[in-house]
């Protein structure tokens, strides 16, 4: 069965004069080495440049708040008992009063750690959160030299309460 | 009067002919890198200064303040010896190459050459090989068996390769019958040796890759077999002189094959200019010659891969030494009868 037309019939024979000189093959191979000076490189220079992520992309996770800027988060732990790799610590506290202004709703996390080592990055716990508070963006977890840097606290995760810093998730909530 | 004007910029010129060997082998390396990943469709060194360029400095730099090391058992004296061997030999031979026509100031010449030896290219050729004690002292003192490997594979591809490079000039000293090499320049003035002699070229750039260690003859070195060949234990600035001396090599055996083959400083249509222009074209033509022969040699090393060890030695003494005996057969009944 013929593949392609690229297959080429080997043979054992003598080898010319010209070609046991070697002197043209590696001339021929030195024209392609130089031909592949003036091409174009497929090199991305990561830090400055990014190469643009698919739209379905699932990199760090980010915590919402509402337009009011407050946390979406209800400690329900749905993401937790979703989450495959068992990445996600939750603590849940009592809203108090006059916290109004921090937490949607009557019940809060006052830890919610990721740690990002343990993650497989599936994104469950976007789809089993029913507030709409937790969704995995395009940014890629940043390197670090110890174990205990890669463990994201609730303050690495939530969004600024500022509307300029909030983080678009506009591409993740279309899926849905 | 005029001996000590003449004296003094002797002693200029080899200040600035040591300084520009040392740049020019540091931007060897740069160069060879970025040639390197240019060959590779990647973009090289580019985060030291602009462009990278501050890349030699940075490299030099680390290797200065890395540690140095001295392997348990190892020579102490010929430890330090090798390295410095290997660098003196390296940097000794661009004192004979006329890097361009003498330039007259003031009624007095000024020759761009630092020592008009009249056994010019026998000093070169003597030069560069004692540059094999280098590596082979210093792969011997370190104690290490793939140093001595290293050391004993350069030695014995050294000494074959020096015959038939010494072989494959011997018609081009016949033909300008002189061991001088501002006369052999002189010579070339209106043919270039290369197209005289072209085999006789072809054999001495063989064996000038095999002589400065370079690749497809990197055998001494062969990262993949002897983990670094002879400079396997150096470490530090020792390792650096070894690295070094090789970019060095690299750049005086550019300018002895452009001397040598090439014309030197000689440029076409030359005779048309002034004097005094023609002579610092010249110099220019000459580096720019140079420089195309280190970028050669970076070529050949990123497109052919390493011979094995008896192609080598096939390679030296079944064909090379014959074909450089049969040229000097042929030119010498060339230039008897003609």
């Amino acid at each position: 069965m013929q593949l392609t037309n690229r297959s080429k019939q080997v043979s054992n024979k003598e080898m010319t004069f010209s070609e046991r000189m070697y002197l043209p093959a590696i001339a021929g191979g030195l024209r392609v080495t130089f031909a592949h000076m003036f091409k174009k490189g497929a090199t991305v220079q990561y830090p400055e440049q990014v190469r643009e992520h698919s739209a379905v992309f699932r990199g760090q996770h980010v915590l919402k708040r509402d337009a009011k800027g407050r946390e979406n988060c209800t400690a329900c732990g749905l993401c937790a008992v979703a989450c495959p790799a068992e990445a996600i610590t939750i603590v849940a506290g009592e809203r108090q009063k006059g916290e109004e202004h921090l937490y949607r709703e009557e019940k809060y996390a006052v830890q919610y750690d990721i740690n990002m080592l343990r993650c497989i990055f599936c994104g469950l716990c976007e789809e089993a959160c029913p507030k709409d508070a937790i969704y995995l963006t395009d940014r890629i977890v940043p390197s670090n030299y110890e174990r205990e840097d890669f463990i994201f606290r609730k303050e690495d995760l939530v969004e600024t309460v500022a509307l300029e810093g909030r983080i678009d998730i506009t591409k993740r909530k279309k899926d849905k | 009067m005029i001996l000590i004007s003449v004296l003094t910029f002797k002693a200029g010129l080899a200040m600035i002919m040591f300084l520009i060997t040392l740049g020019i082998a540091a931007y060897s390396t740069y160069f060879e890198r970025k040639v390197a990943a240019f060959m590779q469709d990647r973009i090289g060194p580019n985060r030291a200064g602009p462009l990278g360029l501050l890349q030699p400095i940075a490299d030099g730099v680390k290797m200065i303040f890395k540690e140095e090391h001295r392997p348990e058992g190892s020579n102490r004296i010929l430890f330090i010896l090798g390295p410095s061997i290997a660098m003196l030999t390296a940097l000794m031979t661009s004192a004979v190459i006329p890097w361009g026509k003498s330039i007259t100031i003031g009624g007095t010449e000024y020759p761009l050459q630092v020592a008009d030896i009249n056994v010019g290219i026998l000093y070169v050729f003597g030069v560069v090989s004692l540059g094999v004690y280098g590596i082979l002292i210093g792969g011997w003192s370190s104690n290490n068996k793939y140093s001595l490997l290293g050391a004993v594979r350069a030695s014995s591809q050294m000494i074959s390769y020096e015959l038939a490079m010494g072989l494959s000039i011997i018609p081009i000293i016949l033909g300008s019958s002189s061991l001088q090499l501002s006369e052999i320049v002189t010579s070339q003035y209106e043919v270039w040796n290369v197209f005289k002699y072209p085999v006789g070229f072809l054999i001495f750039l063989i064996c000038a890759f095999a002589e400065t260690n370079r690749t497809p003859f990197d055998l001494p070195e062969c990262e993949t077999e002897l983990v670094g060949g002879y400079h396997t234990e150096y470490t530090s600035m020792k390792l650096g002189f070894f690295l070094f001396s090789e970019y060095v090599n690299m750049f005086v055996s550019s300018a002895v094959i452009a001397t040598l083959f090439f014309g030197g400083y000689h440029f076409p249509f030359m005779s048309l200019l002034p004097a005094g222009l023609a002579a610092i074209i010249g110099i220019a033509v000459m580096f720019g010659k140079v420089i195309f022969f280190i970028f050669f040699f970076m070529w050949i090393r990123w497109t052919i891969p390493r011979f094995r060890y008896d192609q080598l030695m096939h390679l030296g003494w079944q064909v090379l030494m014959p074909l450089a005996i049969l040229l000097i057969v042929v030119y010498g009944a060339i230039f008897s009868f003609i």
